[in-house]
């Protein structure tokens, strides 16, 4: 450090020519308006929540009445893949079964709540409502406590929405999957399009991740598996090119639905953010994306939210992909981007395999994360 | 989001009109606001429990500074507390009795362990050092080619096998061939795997046995919540850890992370992973993690940063011009360059404690910095010196040379006024009450005496 001069110095010149440019920029515009449900730009496409999967009338409709993913087959459950994972609520529930519900009580479940990640404001307000809900309702033991909390955790979930993935009237169909760096998107995708040719659809896929080393040749591993077809540009070529061009590949193939897998990118980073809006953009220019789906990983804590609410801003966000919630992380996060965003969790993600994609259920998710 | 810690301690102590020693009640409630911080940066409920244990002690045997408030006390009791944990400065690599020196990169899918790898040799190979990247990653499609592909943009040279069944005969045939090869670092990258995953667990295992590395690095994603400590135990039980490599610093997540994994592990962060590019790759710095997690910015960063960007006479200079207010459009100009030099803005506003809450992001300040400039170059010599001459036809002049539009003239004209009234404020009124007009959202950091 220079001797005779305070080191603050440098730092308040900075801010001083920072509050000058800030105080310019900013003067330029509102803040943008926040409301507590997903204001992303796009209409939905469907006025109809029971409408989503069925075809448009006169546009030949192929067999499928079913929401992707809700297979017939026989899959381990969310729930059996948890058996791995600790367990650390019910147990001690379990333990206090006969006794009256104390402090210790209330501050296990406190506990247990943060500790899946729901967020220490949401775990204390959701606490002190079930106080008052286990007061009102005369429970008497301990054991009686944990029901009680599933039941107020489902119906924070919303039981109305459909969380089926919309299609669109006109083939193709056209989804979009966002989110940060190393939250599963690609894998999700191969999954998804497993799902899809299982059904006899026909899929393509857009590397529109032309930044990562190697994303494409990782897609089209996962393209040749599901037996879907991928469309891609040099390395570093523009995103927006590959979905476009993706998309006269759709058509011209007549495909079913075209999944577009984009860069993982922090939601910091304006540059990329706007990068995905203009994806989305130059599709619709044609198209419509019908579903654009921000991938979570289940090991995120609180930074999930500013994610979701990042992305929905950007690209409007039209569910949420929970994925590998087959390790100890309970994704309490979703709860929260549900809630204070109104984006609907749509899937889960549960492992590596092609079959490891399930259709989120409320009443499941809370069964793990309490168990 | 949240208030940052410091500005919430203030408002108990206000509340409180605490003066001197803590008294016990002042005390848990400071706690409490401690607890929630780390919280809600992701810190483990486990390690909160023991911290604010810790914290709780090391207060009741406080000393009192007098020249302290009791926020800034008990903050200096959490910031060492923290340190404590975290490590009290960077710890490098070890060096191996003989070479090559073995790194084994570990972690959960998704973390960043091909990225930090490459970014790993990268360093190293700019040290003047031979490293090969090993691919032992046998199980995420393309994880090879990508690992070559970054391996061909660092220049360092990638040991792949095509037929390929066992990381850890792969990564023993890579040591023999680095060793006859004279290669100074032998950087294995493996398959990302659930910690809950005891076949991949054992794998792990396997190949840690097959190379007995040097370090056993463990990656970790900063934006990892409470899960942090089960991820960290695991590793810990199946392979003797010596590091933890943290990533996505870039982003603004509080990185309670940090804390938990250094806590559970006792072992030290090694190193922080700042951006997508290859040359993004920091040594980790203890206290800055710990200013971040309390949400109070990264300001000793910033700090360098400023002192290599801004030259110590000029520095001076500009102290005594904005003292004395006559700072002129010339002067910012001259500012606004070196703070260019210093990175760009967005990164910088992640440093300063509240930032994030301002309704512009830093790159729309990058993005329309470029206009700023254009604007004022687009003065005469005159008017950069006396503002005051820009009236109406002067201002539509400029204008049209910097391809700006009269508002965006006024509008800087107006914001460059506010600044030179801030800086009388600063220079004449000295501890004056007088306070800087922020933008909102904005807070300025702890200690900048403004």
């Amino acid at each position: 450090m220079p001797a005779g001069i305070a080191p603050e110095i440098y730092i308040a010149i900075a801010v001083v020519v920072l509050i000058a440019l800030i105080g310019f920029v900013g003067r330029r515009r509102k803040p943008p308006e926040r409301t507590d449900v997903d204001t992303g730009p796009i209409p939905k496409v469907e006025p109809e929540p029971r409408a989503t999967t069925a075809e448009a009338p006169g546009a030949e409709a192929p067999p499928v009445a079913a929401p992707p993913v809700e297979v017939e087959a026989p899959k381990p459950s969310l729930r059996d893949r948890l058996t791995k994972s600790r367990r650390f609520l019910s147990d001690r529930l379990a333990n206090a079964f006969g006794r009256a519900p104390d402090e210790e009580t209330w501050e296990d479940v406190e506990a247990a709540l943060i500790q899946a990640d729901v967020g220490v404001e949401a775990a204390t307000k959701i606490t002190e409502d079930l106080k008052s809900e286990a007061r009102e309702r005369r429970i008497t033991t301990a054991g009686e406590v944990r029901g009680l909390l599933a039941e107020e955790l489902v119906s924070l979930f919303d039981t109305e929405t459909d969380r089926a993935l919309t299609f669109a009237p006109q083939k193709p169909t056209v989804w979009m999957v966002l989110g940060v760096n190393g939250t599963g998107k690609t894998t999700t995708i191969g999954k998804l399009a497993a799902d899809l040719t299982g059904r006899d659809r026909k899929v393509s896929l857009a590397a529109a991740d032309t930044f990562r080393a190697a994303a494409d040749e990782q897609l089209q591993i996962w393209a040749d598996r599901a037996g879907a077809e991928l469309v891609k540009h040099q390395p570093g070529a523009d995103p927006g090119a590959v979905a476009y061009d993706a998309l006269q590949h759709a058509r011209a193939r007549e495909m079913d639905v075209l999944i577009v897998d984009t860069a993982g990118r922090l939601h910091t980073k304006t540059p990329l953010m706007d990068e995905l809006a203009k994806i989305r953009r130059v599709i619709e220019k044609e198209g419509k994306v019908t579903e654009a789906l921000l991938v979570i990983d289940a090991t995120a804590g609180q930074n999930g939210l500013v994610q979701a609410r990042e992305f929905a801003e950007a690209a409007g966000v039209t569910g949420v992909v929970l994925t590998k919630l087959d390790g100890t992380a309970k994704g309490g996060i979703a709860l929260a981007i549900e809630r204070t965003l109104g984006i609907p969790i749509k899937l889960v993600g549960v492992g590596e395999g092609l079959q490891d994609l399930e259709p989120f259920d409320p009443k499941t998710f809370v069964d793990a994360l309490l168990s | 989001m949240f208030d940052t810690l410091s500005t919430r301690l203030d408002d108990i102590f206000t509340r409180l009109r605490a003066r001197g020693r803590l008294n016990e009640k002042q005390v848990d409630e400071v706690l409490r606001e401690i607890r929630l911080a780390l919280l809600e940066a992701d810190v483990s409920l486990k390690v909160v429990k023991a911290f604010v244990a810790d914290v709780r002690e090391r207060a009741a045997g406080a000393e009192i500074h007098k020249s302290l408030t009791p926020a800034q006390q008990v903050i200096k009791i959490v910031h060492e507390a923290l340190i404590d944990i975290l490590g009290r400065e960077h710890v490098g690599l070890e060096h191996p009795q003989r070479p090559p020196r073995i790194l084994l990169i570990a972690g959960l899918q998704g973390s960043g362990k091909t990225t930090a790898a490459a970014k790993l040799a990268n360093m190293l190979k700019k040290q003047g050092r031979r490293p090969l990247l090993v691919a032992a990653d046998l199980r995420r499609p393309a994880a090879i080619r990508q690992l070559q592909l970054l391996g061909e943009q660092v220049k360092v040279p990638v040991y792949a096998e095509a037929d390929h069944q066992d990381a850890a005969s792969l990564a023993g045939r890579a040591l023999k061939h680095a060793t006859e090869e004279h290669h100074t670092d032998l950087i294995v990258d493996t398959a990302g795997r659930m910690h809950v995953d005891a076949d991949l667990m054992a794998e792990l295992g396997a190949v840690a046995r097959a190379v007995d590395p040097t370090e056993t690095l463990l990656v970790c994603d900063a934006m990892t919540g409470q899960d942090a400590v089960n991820v960290a135990q695991s590793f810990l039980e199946e392979v003797d850890l010596s590091g933890i490599i943290l990533t996505k610093l870039d982003g603004d997540a509080r990185g309670g992370a940090a804390l938990s994994m250094t806590y559970v592990t006792e072992r030290p962060i090694k190193f922080a992973g700042i951006g997508e590019k290859l040359g993004d790759l920091e040594p980790f710095h203890p206290d800055r993690m710990a200013s971040r997690i309390l949400g109070m910015g990264d300001v000793l960063t910033l700090i360098e940063k400023a002192e290599q960007a801004f030259d110590e006479e000029q520095a001076v200079e500009m102290q005594e011009k904005m003292l004395r207010a006559d700072f002129t459009f010339e002067d910012f100009l001259g500012q606004m360059q070196a703070l260019k030099k210093m990175g760009p803005i967005s990164s910088m506003l992640g440093m300063l404690p509240g930032m994030s809450k301002m309704p512009i992001s830093g790159d729309e300040i990058d993005r329309e910095m470029p206009k700023v400039e254009a604007i004022i170059r687009s003065m005469t010599a005159r008017e950069r010196n006396d503002p005051s001459l820009l009236n109406g036809s002067r201002r539509k002049r400029i204008a049209r040379g910097a391809g700006a539009t009269v508002q965006d003239v006024n509008k800087l004209v107006k914001q460059f006024g506010e600044v030179r009234k801030m800086m009388k404020m600063m220079g004449g009124g000295g501890k004056g009450k007088g306070k800087m007009k922020l933008p909102p959202g904005m807070k300025l950091p702890p200690g900048l005496g403004l």
